[in-house]
């Protein structure tokens, strides 16, 4: 199999990690779910640092992020579908 | 593979438990006698002072905690001898007497009425009595199951949680079954998670005693103390730049330490010793790096095992710290530090069950001798756990 760009935990996940450096915006990325080593492809929109989040789906403001399989927040501003996810976007429903 | 029946070269203490490491140690009771415990252990070639910041005026539980943090450290069995170093006698003499309870020889000394310098021309023709014994003592054929492992992550990213993490875990599925002792903490990074940790408890009164503990730290210190939403501590600058942007999901990353089948069977204190025989343990403890090992260290842990994303370097005295990582760029720019590369998880050339038999294997080498990056770099981080102001 080719190195991905792209690691989702769990089928349940609308977003997934960046596991290499340097990744540019229009990069057509390969995609795998490490639950069951399923695998797709996903355009990235932006320049997206490695270990940072993109999103597998289009996502809206109040949306909840899933990842492991589990809540881990809420979306504060939408994202396209291949944009990065990360505190400018998704916060904690606690505290 | 067959992890029940793997040998490894170590020491075997007076009270039967398994040592990696052969310290000779000069123990202050109190932050006043670091300057005593450093120029004894300066004299004496062969020992290791352990200067800490506290015990003086402490009281109640933060005391207890202290008084166990500092016998735990000496009754570690990777500790061959201890000299104890205070200011007065009776605390002196009262952590002496906690550490003497595992059969190795301690000595105590005090510098009221004698003064520094007569203290440390006695403590230090004791200690080189204590390194003359232990650098006589010899590594014996013990088995693996035998160690005590603890883990704790720092300085997490996203690639902890997919890789380093799950190495841990899959370590503790193939080893806890064999009689090994665990131990995870940090109750702090588990909030997100609580639900998923509590669920993992070998029977209902560990969950209940550890959600005891993580409702405890909620009310009496992020409730009372937090500023705002804790965004710039929990997850920390480091975690941030390394793609984790909220509390629940470096929560989930840190539980993965936990593997898939394995079930801790009680909740213990700081640096409480586990009592209920082998298997996994939860420690209330803080997620900084330096007061989580120190307090596991205490509790009698041996090896501790340290998944990394960003690179921490943190490194204990008595306890050798195995790092890994799975990130690339942390692989690239601080090798120095890390012990087991499982940036393979990452490309998907390296399964998970692979990165635990690499991570099996390094404890086996450490706990026969091989120095880890920390012990190499000189990472002696001894850091107590303070639980409110001093009298």
């Amino acid at each position: 199999m080719s190195i991905p760009q792209l690691l989702v935990h769990d089928r349940k996940d609308n977003v997934g990690v960046v596991v290499v450096e340097g990744l540019t915006a229009g990069t057509e990325m390969l995609c795998v779910v490490t639950e069951d080593n399923s695998d797709f492809k996903l355009t990235a929109k932006a320049d997206v640092p490695i270990g940072h989040k993109v999103a597998v789906a289009d996502l809206s403001e109040g949306d909840t992020i899933i990842k492991y399989g589990e809540d881990i927040g809420r979306m504060v501003a939408s994202v396209e579908k291949g944009g990065h996810v990360h505190v400018h976007n998704l916060k904690t429903k606690r505290w | 593979m067959a992890q029940s029946n793997q040998k490894i070269m170590a020491y075997r203490r007076e009270n039967g438990r398994v040592g990696v490491r052969n310290h000779v140690v000069i123990l202050p009771v109190d932050d006043i006698s670091n300057a005593a415990c450093e120029a004894v252990g300066n004299n004496i070639k062969g020992t290791m002072a352990l200067p800490h910041s506290y015990g003086r005026l402490q009281f109640g539980e933060d005391l207890e905690l202290h008084f166990r943090t500092i016998i735990g450290t000496g009754a570690n069995p990777n500790v061959a001898a201890v000299v104890v170093i205070g200011i007065e006698p009776g605390w002196t003499q009262k952590i002496a007497d906690g550490i003497a309870e595992t059969g190795k020889p301690v000595a105590a000394y005090s510098i009221e009425q004698n003064g520094d310098l007569n203290t440390i021309c006695a403590a230090s023709r004791k200690a080189k009595e204590f390194v003359h014994w232990a650098t006589e003592l010899q590594r014996e054929e013990c088995d693996l199951s035998e160690l005590w492992v603890s883990t704790k992550c720092g300085e997490s990213d996203t690639t902890t949680g997919l890789s380093s993490c799950p190495t841990v875990g899959n370590m503790y599925d193939k080893l806890l079954p064999t009689g090994l002792y665990g131990c995870f903490g940090e109750t702090s990074e588990i909030t997100g998670a609580e639900h998923l940790c509590k669920a993992r408890a070998a029977n209902p009164e560990a969950g209940e005693k550890f959600m005891k503990l993580f409702q405890a730290y909620q009310d009496d210190v992020i409730e009372p103390f937090k500023t705002s939403d804790l965004s710039d501590s929990q997850p920390t600058k480091g975690n941030i730049e390394g793609g984790l942007t909220t509390i629940e999901e470096k929560a989930l990353g840190n539980l993965e330490k936990i593997g898939r089948t394995s079930t801790y069977i009680d909740a213990l204190e700081p640096a409480e010793a586990p009592a209920k025989g082998p298997g996994l343990y939860y420690m209330d403890t803080s997620s900084a790096a330096a007061e989580c090992v120190t307090l596991m260290a205490a509790a009698g842990y041996v090896v501790h095992t340290f998944p990394t994303g960003q690179g921490n370097v943190v490194g204990n005295p008595i306890v050798p710290v195995i790092k890994i990582t799975g990130n690339p760029r942390t692989v690239r720019t601080m090798s120095e530090h890390v012990d087991v590369d499982v940036t393979g998880v990452l490309r998907r050339d390296m399964t998970i069950d692979q990165a635990g038999d690499a991570l099996i294997e390094m404890i086996r080498r450490t706990a026969n001798g091989r120095n880890t990056a920390a012990e190499a770099l000189g990472h002696r981080e001894f850091v107590m756990t303070k639980l409110y102001r001093s009298a």
